[in-house]
C-alpha cells in the first residue's frame, strides 16, 4: 500500500515525541470516558442534544448573525467582521493604532494561530506575547502547537527546560513545577505592561451578547484584568442560541478536553468592564471571522461547524496518536482537522485533500465527539470530493519511495544517512513538492534519522 | 473590510438556501446536565465543602479558622475588601499586614486577598465572582491565596440554576478549583497565573 504523506510524518518522529503524544492523549481518553459515564445515566443522549443545538445554530446563521450583533452592541461592544484572515489581522491593527497601542498579551486562540495573528502584528513592530504555558513555550521556541487543547503534547520537560536556559529564564532545572514557576514569575509582568488583551471566545450567546472564555490557567482573566482594551476574535461559527444552552455545553466542553467537570475558570464576559471596577477593559471588540467557514457551510461536510474544539477526537485517534499534530501540517490537526483543514482552503482544497485518507474510519472520533459530528462519514465525502475533483492522489508518487525503503532496511539505513542532508539543503531544493508546500509556513525539524542507531552501536562494542 | 459584513451575510445566505429545511431548535429540560446523582437531596454548605476539595480548594466557616489558615501558611501580607475588614480586623489585627487598597504596581507584595464572591456552585464547589463584588479583579487573582467570601444564603445547588442568574454584571467569573496546567508532561500544577490555594470562607 502506497504511504500516505502523514505516515512519512510518523515515521521520522522521534520515539520520545511518539510516547509522549501517544500517552498523553491516551489518557486524556480515558478520563474523559470515566468523568462521563460516572456522572450520567446516558451521556451519549448529552452528546447528540448538544450536536442538535450546534447543527440549528449552523443551519440559521443567517439569522443568528445579525441578531447576535444586535444584543452586542446593545452591550456596548464594538462589532466588526471580516472576511479573510487579512482582513481579521488588519481589523486588530486599526483597532491597536486607534488607541497608539503597542503590546498585546493573549489568551490562547485557534482562529488567531489561523489568521497567522502574531507574525502580522510583528511586522507593524507589536509585540504579542503568548500567556498559555503550553503557547508561551511554543512560542520561545518558534514551533506550532501540535494539538488543540494541550500545545506542547510533543515537549519533553528536558526540552522545555533547555528551551527556558536558553532564553534566560533560569538555570536548567526540568522540574514541571519549576518551570511553571518561572512562567508565572515572569508571565505576571508582562501582562501588567500589555496594551490590549487578545481572546477567542468558546461560545458566544445570541440571546444575550455574552462571550464564554474557559481556561485552567486563569490567563485570559489576568489579560482582561490587567489590559485596557479587549479583542476577541470569533470564528461565526461559535454563537450558541441561549444562556441556559451552556448548562450543557460547558458541561460537555470540560468533560471532553480536560476531562473535567468544569474548566477552572469560565468567564462571562458582556461589554467592558462595570463602571465601578478599576480592573479590565474600558472598550470591547468583536471580530467574526470567516476565512474559509461560509465555503464550508456551503459543502456538504457542514456538520464540521458543530464543532468546539475540545480536542477529544484527537486524543482518541490511532493516527494521531501515532503521527502526532505537525504531520496534519494545519492549525487544526486529527480527526476534525483532517476535515476542516482542507475545507478551510476553500478552491485549494487539493493541497489538502490527502488528509481525509489518513484516516482508518475506526469510528472512535465520532463516538467522543460532545458534539456528535460524524467525523467518519465527513471524512468519506472529502475522498469522494477529492475524486470528483480530480485531485492527484497525493503521497503516491513522491512517497512511493517511502514504501519501497521502509521494506528493504539497507535501503533505509542509507536514506537514515542521506536524510541529514536534509539539514543543510535549502528549502527551495527539497525534493518533494508536498514538503516544500509545508515548509513554507514551518520550520523542519532537524533530521535526526540514525542517531539511535548509531548510539546503540557505540553501546553494544 | 468596509463591506465584509454584507459579504459575509449574503455567503451564509447563499450556503444555506438550497437547503430543503433547517434543523429545528430542541427542546430539552433545563437541567438535564445536572450530576442528579450528586445534588439530590443534599445540604447545600455540606455539598459544595466536599466538592470543593475535589478541586483542591476548601471551605472555612470562621474568621479564627481563616487567621490560623493564613498563619500556617506564613501568608501575613495580605489584601482585604474595605467593607469587610471592620468584621475581621480584630482576628487580623497582630502580625498581619493588610491592606485595603490594591497597588498594582507591587502585586507580588501580596501573598493573600479576601475579596466577597458574588455566590457559589454546591454541584461543582465553584466560587462566583462578579464586576459588581469583586472590588479588584487583580486583587482575587494575583495573591497566591485567595479567600472568597460566600454567603451561605447564595450557595447555588448546580451550573444550570448558576447559568439562569448570570444577570446583567459585565463580567462573571466562575472560579472552580485553583489555577493549574497539566501543559508540562501532562503532570498538573497548581497556581500557573492565579491562585495556588482557593479558600471560600462562607459566613451565615
Ligand atoms: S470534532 Fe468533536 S471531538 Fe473533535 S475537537 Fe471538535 S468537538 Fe471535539
Amino acid at each position: 500500500m502506497a504511504h500516505q504523506l502523514i505516515d512519512t510524518f510518523a515515521t521520522r518522529l522521534r520515539p520520545e515525541t511518539k510516547a509522549a503524544v501517544y500517552d498523553g492523549s491516551k489518557k486524556g481518553h480515558e478520563k474523559r470516558t470515566k468523568l462521563l459515564f460516572d456522572n450520567y445515566a446516558k451521556p451519549d443522549d448529552l452528546r447528540k442534544l448538544a450536536g442538535k443545538i450546534k447543527q440549528h445554530v449552523i443551519e440559521n446563521l443567517d439569522t443568528y448573525l445579525p441578531a447576535t450583533e444586535e444584543r452586542l452592541k446593545e452591550n456596548g461592544i464594538n462589532v466588526h467582521w471580516a472576511s479573510t484572515a487579512e482582513a481579521a489581522c488588519n481589523h486588530v491593527l486599526e483597532i491597536m493604532r486607534a488607541r497608539g497601542a503597542k503590546r498585546v498579551v493573549k489568551a490562547k486562540t485557534m482562529v488567531s494561530e489561523e489568521i497567522e495573528l502574531e507574525a502580522f502584528l510583528n511586522k507593524h513592530d507589536i509585540e504579542c506575547l503568548e500567556t498559555d504555558l503550553g503557547e508561551f513555550i511554543v512560542q520561545l521556541d518558534h514551533d506550532k502547537p501540535s494539538h488543540i487543547v494541550k500545545p506542547i503534547i510533543h515537549k519533553s520537560r528536558r526540552e522545555i527546560a533547555e528551551l527556558f536556559e536558553k532564553n534566560g529564564l533560569g538555570a536548567y532545572d526540568d522540574e514541571p513545577q519549576v518551570i511553571t514557576r518561572r512562567a508565572r514569575e515572569f508571565l505576571r509582568k508582562k501582562y501588567l505592561e500589555g496594551d490590549v488583551a487578545i481572546t477567542g471566545a468558546n461560545f458566544v450567546i445570541a440571546e444575550s451578547g455574552r462571550i464564554v472564555l474557559v481556561t485552567n490557567e486563569g490567563n485570559s482573566r489576568f489579560c482582561l484584568a490587567a489590559t485596557s482594551c479587549h479583542i476577541a476574535i470569533v470564528g461565526i461559527e461559535k454563537i450558541l442560541p441561549r444562556d441556559r444552552d451552556l448548562a450543557l455545553l460547558l458541561n460537555l466542553l470540560g468533560r471532553s478536553g480536560t476531562a473535567q467537570e468544569l474548566t477552572v475558570y469560565t468567564e462571562f464576559i458582556s461589554g467592558a468592564k462595570a463602571s465601578t471596577q478599576p480592573d479590565g477593559p474600558q472598550a470591547m471588540h468583536v471580530i467574526f471571522v470567516d476565512n474559509g467557514r461560509t465555503d464550508v457551510l456551503a459543502s456538504d461536510c457542514k456538520e464540521i461547524l458543530r464543532c468546539i474544539r475540545c480536542g477529544a477526537c484527537l486524543n482518541v485517534c490511532p493516527v494521531y496518536r501515532q503521527a502526532s499534530g505537525h504531520a496534519y501540517r494545519s492549525v487544526y490537526p486529527g480527526p476534525v482537522g483532517a476535515v476542516l483543514s482542507p475545507l478551510l482552503l476553500g478552491k485549494n482544497f487539493p493541497q489538502k485533500a490527502d488528509l481525509p485518507k489518513a484516516s482508518s474510519l475506526c469510528g472512535a472520533c465520532n463516538e467522543v465527539c460532545p458534539v456528535d459530528i460524524p467525523i467518519p462519514d465527513l471524512l468519506l465525502r472529502l475522498r469522494a470530493k477529492a475524486k470528483q475533483e480530480g485531485v492527484p492522489s497525493p503521497g503516491t508518487p513522491p512517497m512511493g519511495g517511502w514504501a519501497v525503503m521502509a521494506s528493504q532496511p539497507a535501503a533505509w539505513k542509507a536514506a537514515l544517512v542521506a536524510g541529514k542532508l536534509i539539514n543543510f539543503m535549502p528549502t527551495k531544493l527539497l525534493p518533494v513538492p508536498p514538503l516544500r508546500a509545508w515548509e513554507k509556513t514551518r520550520d523542519l525539524p532537524e533530521w535526526r534519522g540514525g542517531a539511535f542507531r548509531s548510539w546503540l552501536k557505540k553501546h553494544n562494542s | 473590510m468596509a463591506n465584509d459584513r454584507e459579504l459575509i451575510l449574503k455567503r451564509v445566505k447563499d450556503a444555506l438556501d438550497p437547503l430543503p429545511e433547517r434543523a429545528a431548535l430542541p427542546d430539552y429540560a433545563g437541567d438535564l446536565a445536572v450530576m442528579r446523582k450528586i445534588t439530590a437531596g443534599r445540604d447545600l454548605l455540606e455539598l459544595f465543602s466536599e466538592r470543593i476539595k475535589l478541586v483542591n480548594g476548601s471551605v472555612i466557616t470562621s474568621k479564627e479558622q481563616l487567621r490560623d489558615r493564613l498563619i500556617e501558611g506564613k501568608w501575613m501580607h495580605g489584601y482585604c475588601d474595605p467593607a469587610l475588614w471592620p468584621a475581621l480586623a480584630a482576628t487580623l489585627g497582630t502580625g498581619f499586614t493588610v491592606e485595603t487598597e490594591f497597588d498594582r504596581t507591587r502585586i507580588d507584595d501580596y501573598s493573600f486577598a479576601i475579596t466577597r464572591a458574588a455566590g457559589a456552585v454546591a454541584e461543582t464547589g465553584t466560587i462566583i465572582l462578579s464586576d459588581a463584588s469583586t472590588t479588584y479583579r487583580l486583587a482575587a487573582l494575583t495573591p497566591w491565596v485567595h479567600i472568597a467570601v460566600v454567603s451561605k444564603s447564595e450557595i447555588l445547588s448546580d451550573l444550570s440554576i448558576a447559568v439562569a442568574a448570570l444577570g446583567k454584571d459585565p463580567n462573571v467569573i466562575w472560579c472552580t478549583g485553583s489555577s493549574s496546567t497539566a501543559d508540562v508532561e501532562g503532570i498538573l500544577i497548581r497556581g500557573v497565573h492565579g491562585p495556588g490555594v482557593q479558600i471560600a470562607l462562607v459566613i451565615d
